[in-house]
């Protein structure tokens, strides 16, 4: 099966109104490509859910200034200014989330798993803006959390084979391989030419190709 | 020697409590100074939320790979040792109890160990980051803080009013004129900077305040 497609045919099976999980940290690992297609290919009122917010000109930044996000699940986004401004004004509703809670979120949404317990929150405008509920198990009280899950997971990859497997760089890795579990469909954008099969050593995939629905190869610097 | 700043005395009394080989995240400003000051024979590995153990200095400029940045968004190196990871293995790092110290700032700090450094009421939004879980998972949480804010007022509550960063989290608050040890019956004031009186850091803190019977000049 043929994995590879141009990037105007991959992104052209998200919809307005997906929620994407876009991998990246600081930007490191979103795929700016796609990014610049989804707002080419005129796709909006998307639910984003990532580590951070971006920046207005880099990663999913791009569409929260281009009015693409109708809902924002981060938590951080201390350099989108924009984003108080559209909370206040009623067009963005933003979600704010733990780091660590977030990515275990996504993490439960594509292992199988039926929320996360934690901690962290306890006591905060996490447990009191309902983000996590209060529990109590085994003598102790926790927050509990829902899974996350998205239609479309778009990353940006360093390597990868014509199956699909990823091989992450450095702190590009970050929430990219959870999100490959957590959605219906799997984009990965691939900053180096894609490899034939066998071209990279089993032990030092990252991401199952399996779980890797399109690729797109991106610009090879 | 030259003298040291308000910022470079809590960073240099914040390395002390550092041993050999430990993990330790810090977070930015203050906290990020703190390896400045390490005492010799004692280095750390220093984890960064974005998935790294053992960054180094920032990348000279024109040598920046691209694919490492450091937790200040900073094209960062690496130490020799050091790895990379995903977010999940990063916050279970940090939740999981494999973090010996976490080093962060406080808008307020209170008798009690809770910590308010995320968001100020009608201030600017940015989100919490990492640092709920930080406070909630490190063995150790110190808050490295001067004694008042730019407005004189102390930092060192009775109760914190901001949102909280976390409940009853704090062990040690380290300032320019104190540190501090948060116990199960309050705030122990274990150290006093060069020059300090007790009487004095009693007027600033708002916090009431147990003065140690080996009350100690801070080493710096």
């Amino acid at each position: 099966m043929n994995k590879i497609m141009t990037l105007r045919e991959a992104v052209s099976q998200i919809k307005s109104g997906d929620t994407i999980l876009a991998g990246g940290f600081y930007s490191v690992g979103t795929p700016d490509n796609i990014v610049d297609e989804i707002i080419r290919q005129n796709i909006k009122d998307l639910t984003i859910v990532s580590n951070d917010g971006g920046t207005p000109n880099e990663g999913i930044g791009k569409l929260i200034y281009d009015n693409r996000v109708k809902k924002l699940m981060v938590s951080w986004c201390g350099l989108t200014p924009l984003v108080p401004e559209l909370v206040e004004s009623g067009q963005l509703e933003l979600e704010l989330n733990p780091q660590g809670t977030l990515v275990e979120r996504i993490r439960a949404g594509g292992y199988g798993l039926e929320g996360i317990l934690t901690l962290t929150g306890l006591d905060t405008m996490i447990e009191e803006k309902k983000i996590g509920e209060r529990v109590h198990l085994n003598g102790k009280d926790m927050l509990y959390h829902t899974p996350i899950r998205g239609n479309v997971t778009i990353v940006e990859a360093y390597a990868a084979d014509k199956n699909g497997n990823l091989v992450f760089r450095g702190t590009q890795r970050n929430f990219n391989d959870v999100m490959c579990f957590a959605s219906d469909l799997v984009i990965a954008s691939v900053a180096t030419p894609i490899k034939e099969l066998g071209e990279i050593d089993p032990d030092s995939i990252m991401v199952p190709g399996t779980l890797v629905d399109i690729l797109v190869q991106g610009e090879v610097a | 020697m030259k003298k040291l700043s308000p910022k470079e005395i809590i960073a240099k009394r914040v390395a002390q409590e550092f041993k050999d080989n430990q993990l330790v995240n810090l977070g930015v400003g203050i906290p990020g100074l703190v390896p400045n000051f390490l005492p010799e024979n004692v280095e750390v590995w220093l984890q960064a939320e974005n998935g790294i153990i053992g960054g180094g200095p920032p990348a000279k400029e024109g040598q920046a790979d691209p694919y490492f940045v450091d937790a200040s968004k900073l094209f960062c190196t690496m130490l020799p040792g050091g790895c990379t990871f995903d977010s999940t293995v990063s916050f279970g790092l940090i939740r999981g109890g494999h973090l010996d110290y976490t080093v962060l700032g406080a808008l307020q700090v209170d008798e009690k160990g809770n910590l308010a450094n995320w968001i100020v009421p009608g201030g600017k939004l940015a989100g919490m980051g990492g640092a709920m879980d930080l406070v909630t998972g490190a063995k150790k949480v110190i808050v490295a803080t001067e004694h008042t804010s730019r407005d004189g007022k102390s930092k060192i509550l009775k109760e914190c009013t901001f949102p909280l960063t976390g409940k009853e989290v704090v062990d040690y608050i380290v300032t320019e004129k104190a540190f501090i040890e948060v116990t199960p019956d309050g705030l122990v004031l274990k150290e006093i900077a060069p020059g300090v009186t007790v009487e004095e850091i009693i007027a600033i803190t708002e916090a009431s305040l147990i003065i140690d019977r080996n009350i100690k000049p801070m080493p710096i």
